[in-house]
Formats: structure tokens, sequence, C-alpha cells
């Protein structure tokens, strides 16, 4: 690890002006469980890190007119162990419980799930974040089991590395980013974004940006679950996960939202499977449909063609458990941080 | 001869106190709380930092080495080429240049200050394609050639056969047979390679090293008699030893020539000669510690290239401490490997499940070495075989004994034929390994394998419920059962035992043994406890230093027979020295007096007794010292074990992923010394394989020649939550406690991995070729796309 400037700032607005100007210059420190070894590695060699861990405000679960509010610093252990998550928003509390191991969610903030850099072993190598060596994609000439199956025409074929970011997505959750010209609030659909250089990232900040909060609307009526495909039982990356989000009219489904995990350089939605699930009762049959609806632009890269499979039951399990979960209530007014502070 | 084993042997089962029961590991609080120190854990005063600059290129030339910016460089203290220009690099991450700061950031931006100019050479790193149309390898035997051969435990008769058939490309010296018979290697094979010819090799690019075809017996008649025929394709990658402390030293030079090393090691006793070797200093000068050793596997019985220029750098700064531990990356890629094995095995049968012919066609990789051929067929001694193995020459790393070394290829390989045959007979593979049983027996079964392997066998189906869980190859809709049986050596090795009663009463012992985290410690304990009379919480017990009296390295499982009958004797004499100094006023002969709960007493009159204190207050001024040593008097141990292990899978059908439900290992290791550490070591071995089996694989990028998972993200470990039940039931009582303690570190690691990958054909309905068994793989062969048979 190389040298470096520390600052530790307590006000939201005192951090943009501490942020750098391009990337790399400046990492945000929260649980740092992807950052130190980022920079043990030397992958990232920042001038300054800006611990926002004593910024007021960010540490809070609450809820803002009706919707669920998470501060950037809010750990996954208490997500997946909040009641008022684990009733409201099942989905969410199951993905941050279930997410890497205890000692990662102790520490690993939601916004920092958010903001983790592609796990390629490119990368991770430190051939930058495309992987490109004389004008070559590394990944395509290499072994890409892990890579992407969609979104893959390049020049980005790492996967996004959130199992946490599909679920926000089909609960059509936003993050608040402040800046130097204040606060915006973005859907986390269209946070994540493929990189086209190596000086660009995977999402929507500037440099001097920074997530304050995730928003997660109600979801009234939501029947939510999501799925990982992956080897172990616990602290390790799944092959693909799947999000799946429905709003049911009686017995079938009224609008679905369908988000996969590790196959594309960015969450990604299935527009295609939402469509083959509308106004269908959900069987096997109808699942199966959606689930190779979601996979039917899905290319190999050479070594990663099972992972086209494995996302297609990713798929089908998640919404064959959703469809099987009990609808969710509106959140409870005077609902608060579910004990979990 | 009679006599000794009467007065050393060990105490019979109804007057063992401690020997065989359920102590815990005496270090196990150290450890939980964080007090045991590894060397990982050490900061020496004044210590300076060390950090590498690695070769980029898994196959180079040094062309030019520029350290002067480094050496610049404020807060660095010393520079030190590792591998000056004109080294041939043959693997990325190989140690070019070291430097020692005051930190670590300081000595990372030293390292990359240094310029190194490199020749890029091709390099090779798939093991993985089945080599064909390869000429049979004649060229002259290199010393790394029989390095490799030795490494792999290449059977005598192999060695022999190459060294006539090709030569030696150089002239064996005197140091070289020396350190070959220091090494066990016998002495029929130093015969035959100091009557080898030596040839001037020709220069050659291939990786590939076909060996001579091995025949025994008449394959083609048997093949052509036999009812049934199974072939398939079996094999395992190379996976890392992957140690939770990395390789590494803290050296430092208490005067001018004199060395004190702190070194993560499996051979505390042995690192001074390579110290004095490598160093040029006498072998009395270097001072060797290591208090714990956070895994080694295998791989840590040399001070390594890492050790040597650490010593190297200390000397260059002036004797001050300097530490090099490897990073992780390095740990993957360098520190560890076990070779890879694949084959093509065709295997012959009568219809009622008689095994007559066995044909493998072998290949794989240990690194540059290439590397040997796997035992085969693996304790299933098949009566006609056609054996032909190519080493494949790779950049991939150097080898390293990995537990129970060639063994679990061996039985993965030939565990699976068996199991693909019995399939095609409709068998069900208990029956046909209990019909071939005994071809199991090996050519001097003194303990009577067979049976070992039969008892073992019906005691694993019992414990997992084979008779009603078990279902013909892919009835059970993802649920299956596998076996496999094992075997290991394990004979003790060299060890001294000093110890020291003093007139207080207090015991002292040292040792210059290494417990590896199984129980050394403990077990040592136990001995001295049982035969002294005393609770092992009254002993002493130093060991990790190499000026204490010497004991071989914990490597074959040949520990615990060395420090057990070692320790025994150095007991035993004490005991019966402190029985003459007291027996007078006991009114007793020293023979009639015995050492029980603390006391000395008179066997046939206990009340006749005096405290253990009060017996040593007797001795005056003069402590009683003993030296017990092994070998020595009396028939203590032996060697030979068998194994047998079951395994209980369900495998997801559509993602292909395999989840471990139960395991069985039922072990045999003559007298077992401490039982619950034992345990514990097979527990181990099981958790150990079980990610071998279905995770692990050093996985190499075929452009860079890096590997690319060197890391714990993707180089995957089984968790708490992937092991499923185990179940360890040891073989005790008649039979086996009269053989006394073998080994039992590499056993169970032998098994598991075939028992598994059987178990997985049979619920899929398919074999699995290749380890690790990925939901890839099985997805393939459920789809039929990958060379399975049946």
């Amino acid at each position: 690890m190389r040298p470096f400037d520390y600052a530790s700032p307590t006000k939201t607005d005192q951090v943009p002006a501490l942020l750098g100007k391009s990337w790399g210059e400046v990492e945000i420190l929260a649980g740092g469980s992807d950052l130190l070894s980022l920079m043990k590695d030397e992958i990232t060699t920042p001038k300054r890190l800006v611990n926002i861990k004593q910024v007021d405000g960010l540490h809070a679960i609450s809820n803002e007119g009706g919707a669920l509010q998470l501060g950037t610093l809010v750990t996954l252990d208490r997500i997946g162990s909040a009641a008022q998550i684990q009733h409201q928003y099942p989905m969410l509390a199951a993905a941050a419980g279930d997410a890497a191991s205890p000692q990662i969610r102790n520490v690993a903030t939601i916004g920092g799930n958010l903001c983790q850099r592609p796990r390629c072993w490119y990368f991770r190598s430190g051939h930058g974040l495309l992987a490109q060596k004389d004008g070559k994609s590394m990944v395509l000439q290499g072994d890409n089991r892990y890579h992407a199956i969609l979104g893959n025409d390049g020049p980005a074929y790492f996967v996004s590395p959130s199992t946490v970011a599909p679920v926000l997505i089909a609960y059509n959750a936003k993050v608040r980013i402040a800046g130097p010209r204040g606060t915006r609030e973005v859907p986390v659909e269209k946070f994540f974004i493929i990189p086209k250089t190596d000086q660009e990232r995977e999402h929507d900040l500037r440099p001097d940006e920074f997530i304050t909060h995730v928003i997660v609307p109600p979801a009234p009526g939501v029947r939510a679950a999501h799925y990982e495909v992956r080897q172990k039982e616990a602290f390790d990356w799944p092959y693909a996960t799947a999000a799946v989000a429905l709003t049911m009219n009686a017995s079938t489904v009224q609008s679905a939202r369908v988000v996969m995990g590790h196959v594309a350089p960015v969450p990604w939605v299935s527009p295609e499977a939402a469509q083959a699930l509308q106004g269908k009762a959900v069987t096997p049959a109808t699942a199966d449909q959606a689930a190779e609806a979601a996979v039917a632009k899905a290319k190999s890269l050479g070594h990663n063609e099972h992972k086209i499979h494995l996302a297609r039951v990713a798929v089908k399990r998640a919404i064959l458990a959703a469809a099987g979960s009990p609808a969710r209530a509106a959140l409870a007014r005077d609902a608060s941080e579910g004990g979990a502070a | 001869m009679a006599d000794d084993n009467a007065k050393y042997g060990w105490p019979a089962a109804e007057q063992r106190s401690l020997i065989g029961k359920r102590i815990s590991r005496v270090d196990g609080p150290d450890k939980v709380s964080g007090r045991a120190k590894y060397t990982y854990d050490l900061h020496r005063p004044g210590m300076l930092y060390g950090k590498v600059v690695r070769s980029p290129h898994a196959h180079a030339k040094v062309v030019s080495i520029d350290t002067s910016a480094a050496e610049n460089l404020p807060g660095v203290k010393g520079v030190y080429i590792i591998q000056d220009k004109g080294s041939e690099i043959h693997w990325a991450g190989d140690d070019i240049v070291v430097i020692a700061a005051v930190d670590e950031p300081t000595a990372a931006d030293a390292a990359h200050l240094v310029k190194v100019e490199y020749e890029v050479l091709p390099h090779f790193v798939d093991d993985f394609t089945q080599p064909k149309n390869i000429a049979e390898n004649n060229a002259p035997l290199s010393p790394r050639d029989l390095f490799q051969m030795f490494n792999n435990d290449a059977p005598d008769d192999q060695v022999i056969a190459a060294a006539q058939k090709r030569g030696l490309a150089f002239q064996l010296t005197p140091e070289m047979t020396q350190r070959m018979k220091d090494n066990e290697v016998s002495e029929t094979v130093i015969k035959a390679l100091q009557a080898a010819p030596v040839k001037q090799p020709q220069p050659t690019n291939s990786p590939f090293r076909k060996e001579s075809e091995q025949v025994k017996g008449d394959p083609d008649a048997a093949f052509k008699e036999a009812e049934v025929v199974s072939e398939g394709m079996y094999g395992c990658p190379v996976i890392t030893h992957c140690c939770l402390e990395s390789h590494g030293s803290i050296a430092e030079w208490t005067d001018s020539d004199h060395l004190f090393s702190h070194i993560s090691t499996q051979n505390v006793s042995g690192l001074a000669s390579q110290y004095a070797q490598s160093l040029k200093i006498p072998e009395a000068n270097v001072h060797v510690h290591q208090d714990h050793v956070g895994g080694g596997f295998g791989s840590k019985f040399g001070i390594d290239r890492w050790g040597a220029y650490t010593a190297q750098l200390s000397k260059k700064v002036g004797g001050k401490p300097v530490r090099v531990m490897l990073e992780r990356d390095a740990e993957l890629t360098l520190a560890g490997c076990r070779p890879s094995a694949f084959a093509k095995v065709k295997v012959g049968a009568k219809k009622d499940g008689t095994l007559t012919a066995w044909q493998s066609d072998s290949w794989g990789t240990g690194g540059p070495g290439g590397g040997g051929a796997p035992p085969m067929p693996y304790v299933v001694n098949i009566p006609n075989q056609r054996k032909q193995h190519t080493a494949v020459a790779t950049n991939i790393g150097p080898a390293r004994a990995w537990r129970a070394p060639n063994h679990p290829q061996g039985c993965l390989i030939t565990m699976g034929a068996i199991e693909d045959l019995a399939a095609k007979l409709g068998m069900d593979p208990l029956e046909l390994m209990l019909k071939n049983i005994k071809l199991t027996a090996p050519a001097e079964d003194t303990f009577h394998r067979a049976d070992t392997y039969r008892d073992e066998l019906m005691i694993a189906a019992d414990l997992i419920g084979w008779k009603k869980n078990w279902h013909p190859r892919g009835q059970g809709s993802g649920r299956g059962l596998g076996l496999a049986i094992h075997t290991w050596g394990g004979r003790g090795h060299e060890s001294n035992c000093a110890l020291t009663i003093h007139p207080t009463g207090s015991v002292e012992m040292k040792m210059g043994t290494q417990d590896l985290g199984v129980g050394t410690r403990t077990a040592i304990l136990i001995v001295a406890g049982e035969t002294l009379g005393l609770p092992i919480n009254q002993i002493d017990l130093k060991i990790g230093d190499n000026q204490y009296p010497s004991s071989g390295g914990s490597g074959g499982s040949t520990t615990i027979g060395g420090v057990s009958s070692s320790t025994r004797r150095a007991a035993v004499d004490a005991r019966d020295l402190l029985f003459a100094k007291v027996a007078s006023a006991l009114k007793a002969k020293p023979e009639e007096l015995e050492a029980v709960r603390g006391t000395i007493r008179v066997k046939s009159a206990p009340s006749r007794s005096m405290t253990w204190k009060e017996a040593c207050a007797r001795l005056g001024t003069q402590p009683i010292q003993t030296l017990g040593k092994n070998p020595g008097p009396g028939d203590l141990i032996s060697s030979g074990v068998g194994g047998a292990v079951m395994a209980d899978v369900s495998v997801d059908m559509e993602t292909g992923i395999v989840k471990m439900n139960k395991m069985v290992c039922v072990q045999d290791c003559g007298l077992v010394i401490s039982m619950k550490t034992a345990e514990s070591q097979v527990y181990g071995a099981m958790i150990m394989s079980i990610a071998t089996t279905l995770y692990e694989e050093k996985i190499m990028d075929p452009n860079t020649g890096h590997m690319l998972n060197p890391n714990m993200d993707f180089y995957r470990l089984a968790g708490i939550g992937d092991v499923g039940e185990l179940v360890v039931h040891m073989m005790t009582g008649k039979g086996y406690d009269e053989r006394g303690p073998i080994g039992l570190g590499e056993p169970p690691t032998v098994g598991p991995m075939a028992a598994i990958s059987n178990a997985v054909a049979n619920a899929i309905g398919v074999r699995v070729p290749f380890l690790p068994i990925t939901p890839d793989r099985v997805v393939a062969a459920l789809k039929g796309g990958s060379n399975a048979t049946v």
C-alpha cells in the first residue's frame, strides 16, 4: 500500500471539495472491504482517502414519505437483520444478509456495495478496467469463464459484482447523490453504466460526487425473490443472480421487474422477461419462457457458455420463488429503524 | 529384543490412562486467544521489511538489471540481486531482486524503481489437453528428471529402467550419491544410476516427455478375454497449497557468521544444513526457531530461494533482522503446486466383476520439470497392466509435495475407473470392491491389509447407510454414494528426545520437532505423561528450535511414529532411573515399582508409595537426564495403513452444483496416541479434500502465463457450510494397537476426492471426468458433452 493523505469530514457538504477532479486521485473510505485490497494490490493508488464514516446523517435507516431511506453507511448486516426491511422488502433483506461473509457484512456499506469495483481477474491483476493489451482484449484472448454474457459487445467484458444492486433495481430504488452543485437523485437502474475507456468508472457518479442515500419506494402488493447460482454456501461470487419483483392482478402478473446480476458489466434489466410474464399466470412453463427471453440475446465469449444456462436457471427460479412468496403490505407509517440500528 | 519390547513397549489397553483418550490439544487456548505467535506475527526490534521484484514473464532471460534508483531512495537499506543478468526465468512471479527498507511501503516503492530488462521467451501452461503423437523420450536423465522421479515417488523399477535406457546427462558425484542415501533412495536404484551410461543431451523445444511403457502380465490377452471393458477419462488439475500463513522468514545475524532465523517451516531441525550450504557457513552457526506454523501440507521443508535471500539481505545490512513473508498472490503462485494427473483408462473384467486388465495413458505437469505418473492402478493390483505416461513441462511454477504425494491422483483415476466398470456391469461398487479385495494385499502383507480394507468398508457402509441408500447409477434423482480405499506408509522418522527430571519434581523435555497444528505437542505429552504417571500439564515441553535434539521434518506422516517412540524411550529410561533411586526406600526392587497418578508405588502393594515430588527429592542435586532415540530399542512403530472413504452427495441437476450431505472416513493408523487430535486430523483431511474436489484449481492464463486466481476470491476453499456431516471412525484394538503409532497426515487426504467424484457419477448418471467438479463441467457431462463412460 502506498502513502496517502487522509481526510475525515463530518458534514455532507464538506465531502465534494475533498474529492478529486478525475478518477483515481481520491477514494472514498466507508467500510473499506473492497478498497483496502485494491490499495494493497496497488490497483488503485489514491493520493487522498476521504473517510466518510464521521459524516452526520449517513448511518440511519429511516422512512421518508412511505419510502425506505438507507444512509449510504448502513451496513449489509443491518439491512439483512432490520425487522422492517425483512418485513417490507424481504428480497433486499435476504440479498444483503446473504452477501459475502458475516465479517464483511459487518463493515460493508450499502453505498460501497453499489460502488465496489469489478472482480475481473485481469482488472485485479493490474491490467486496467478494460484489460486491453496492444489494442486487444485480454479477456477475449484469455480465460473468460466468469465474464459477461450480456452487454458484452465490448470493450467492457467484466461483470457487475453487486448482488444487492439487481434487487434494488427490481424494487425501483433510487440513489441520492451529493456533489459540489447540490444533490440529485438517479434510479439505481440508470446509475450503472458500461465504461468505454479505462478512465471511466462503472457508474454515473462524477469524481467529486458520492452517494448519500439509497431510497426504496413502497412496494405494496409486490411479490419478490432473488436467486443466486453459486457453488459455496457463503463467501463466494455467484455465476449468475436474478432478482424478480411481481405485481399481481389476481392470479396473473400485472407487471414484472426481472434483473440479473453477474451477467453483464451492469446489473442487467430484462424487459423481455418482464414482457413474457405480463398478463400470464406464473407456472413452470411461463417462468421457463420468461427465463429463455431473459437470455435470448446472451452470447458466449468462448469460455462462459455455461453462464447463459445458469443465468436462465437463476431467472426461472427467482420467478417461481417470487410467485410463491406472500404479497407485501404497504410500509407502515410509523415504522422506524426496526430495532436494527 | 524381547527384553527391549518388554521394557519400552506400549502399555496394554487396560493400563492406559492417557494414550488413546480424547484430550484437547494443549496449545488450543493459545491459538484461539491469539497468544500463539506465528512467524508472520513477529516483528523484531529494528527489523527491516523486504519486498521482491518479480518476473512479469512466465519464461524469459534477464538481460540487465539496474538497481541504482532503488538504492538511492531514502529508507532503503539494502538491495540484493537474486537472479542476475543471464538467468533464465521459468515462471511468472519468480524472484529477481529483493529490497530491504525501513517499512513495507518504502520497500515497495523501491521495488518499483528497479529496472529489469528481459528477453521474453515462449511459455507453455496448458497441461489439460491430452498430448498426442508424442515420440517416446530418450533424452538422458538430468538431475532435475531424477529429482522429479524421486519427488513423485516413482517406483524403483521405473527409475532403473529409465536410467538403463536413457542414461544420465551428468556425472554422478559422491555428494549426489550421499544425498540420495540420505533421502532414502534405495540401494538398487543408486547402483543402477552408478552403472548408467553418461550421454550428451540433445536440445529440445518440446514440453512433452513420453516415458517408457510399463507392462505387467499379458494385458493384450487379458483385454481380449475380458467379458466387459469400461473406458473413461479421469483427472485433476494442479492445485496450490494455499497455506493460511504464507511462506517466509525473519533472518538476522547475531554476529558476522551466526544466523538466527524465525521461519515458517515443517522442518525445524533440517534447515540449518540448507542455510549452511547456501550461505557457506558451518551448520552449527545456524539457529532456527518456530513456535507455530500456519499450514504447510508438504510445501515447507526447505529454506526456499526466499529463505536464502532473506539471510543474504540481512547480512548485507549488517545483520539487522529482515523479514520477507510472501504476499497472498505470491504464496499461491510460487509456493504451492500439486502436480496434475489426467488419464485415459481402460479396465477389463469378468462378468462377475473380477478385475483382469488395466490400461492407462496418462499425462500431467508438475511445472518446468514435468511430472511423474501417479501410482496406478492404485491399491487394487490388477494382474495385467499396460501403462504409458507423458510428463508435460510447463511454466506454471515449481511442484511441491502435497499431502500424500501422487496418491490422491492415483486413487481418483483408479477408483473412478473401477466405479465406472461396476456401473457398466450394473453391479454395486462395494460388492465389486469386496469381490476383488484380495488384489489389495501388498506384496509383504504383514498386517492383513486386505482384511483391514474389508472391515473398514463394512464399517463405513454401515455409517453411511450404504445398503439402504445406494442405488444403481443415475437412479437417485441427483443424490448418490461413492467409495474409495487408500493407503500410506507413515513409519516414524528419526527423532531425539531429551528429558530431564529435576530434583524439584519438574519434568522438562526438549525436541527439535514442530507441531503443524495437528497435535504433536499434545501427543508427545500424552506419551511422556502416560509413562511417568503424571498429568500432562506437569511436563514442560519445548519444541520448535534446532538447538534441541534433532527430529525429522514433518512430512510423509512420519512425525507421530518418530516423536512418540523417542519420547517413550526417554521417559522409560528416566522413570527406571528414578525407580532405582527410590526402590530401597520403598523396600522393593526397581522393577517392582510403577509410576501411576503422580506417585511411585509398589505394583503388588500400592499402599507402599511416595509422591512424585518426594521421589524426585531423593535425587539430591543430580537431575535425571535421558536421551530417547528413534530408531532405538524395542519394536515401537511400524508402517502401512489402510482407510476407506464413503461420500453422500446431492447434485442440483439443473445448475450442476454439488453439495456434500455426508462423508465417512474409516481409518487405521496403528496405535492411536491422541484420539481427539487424530480424529481432527481426519476431519481436516476430509474438509481439505472437499475443496480440492469441488473448487480448487490453479487457473493459468494462456496468454500471459500468469495465475489468474492467486487470491481467495476465486481460489475457493470450503467453508463450514459446504462440508456436510463428517464422520470419523478410527480402527483400534487388536490387530491395530500392537503395531504402534503410524502416521496419519497423509492417508485420509487420499480417498475423499475419488469417493466424492464417484458419488457424483452415481448421483447424475454420468462421469464428470475432471476435477474440480464445477457447475459447467456437471452441466456439460449431463448434456453428454464429456468423455463420460457408460
